[in-house]
């Protein structure tokens, strides 16, 4: 399957997807690590993506996303948004309702 | 980049914006923004972030590796701060 294609088919077919730097086990920029701390906390499962391994992910995700940084977190096939995103969510209270997939 | 060349790539894409910029880690390159526009009051919070982005344009990821990212409309800013 084409990149394009396969990160559509990822988003669409994960509830909840998390493309990152570095894994959920391993982070590796402070800005991904602060939204898997969040989505721990929350204790949701979710697919994480590591654009580390290949850097044509995140050009491609950009493009679909119109979002240009890393991470990006998907909820129900829809860009929620990055790191700063997360964060306002978590402390307004309004991010549980979103994760929120059963 | 400088701090003010920030402010005013998102000040020149968002003509009524107020703009503070930061630059976090004294290299030019990871900033923080707190941007106050009327323009974002029918936006979500997705699209108000979209908006900055776009102001700045090519030079993000490239110039500007990080920009963490406060939006307010001024409704918002005046309850913050009251």
């Amino acid at each position: 399957m084409e990149l394009s294609e396969q990160i559509k088919t990822d988003i669409s077919q994960n509830p909840i997807i998390l493309y990152m730097k570095g894994t959920k086990e391993m982070p590796m920029c402070g800005f991904s690590n602060q939204v898997v701390q969040i989505l721990t906390h929350y204790g949701v499962d979710y697919k994480d993506v590591n654009i580390l391994e290949d850097p044509e992910i995140r050009t491609k995700l950009s493009e679909e996303s119109g979002w240009p940084t890393i991470p990006q977190l998907f909820v129900k096939g829809k860009l929620i948004g990055g790191a700063d995103i997360a964060m306002e969510l978590h402390q307004k209270g309004e991010l549980l309702d979103i994760l929120d997939i059963s | 980049m400088e701090p003010n060349e920030l402010k005013a790539l998102i000040e020149k894409g968002i003509t009524d914006a107020k703009v503070e910029v930061v630059d976090t880690t004294g290299t030019k390159d990871h900033f923080s923004a707190v941007v106050i526009s009327k323009s974002f009051e029918k936006l979500s919070l997705v699209e108000q972030h979209q908006s900055v982005y776009k102001a700045v344009g090519a030079f993000m990821t490239k110039e500007v590796h990080a920009l963490q990212l406060k939006t307010y409309t001024p409704k918002k800013w005046a309850e913050q701060n009251s």
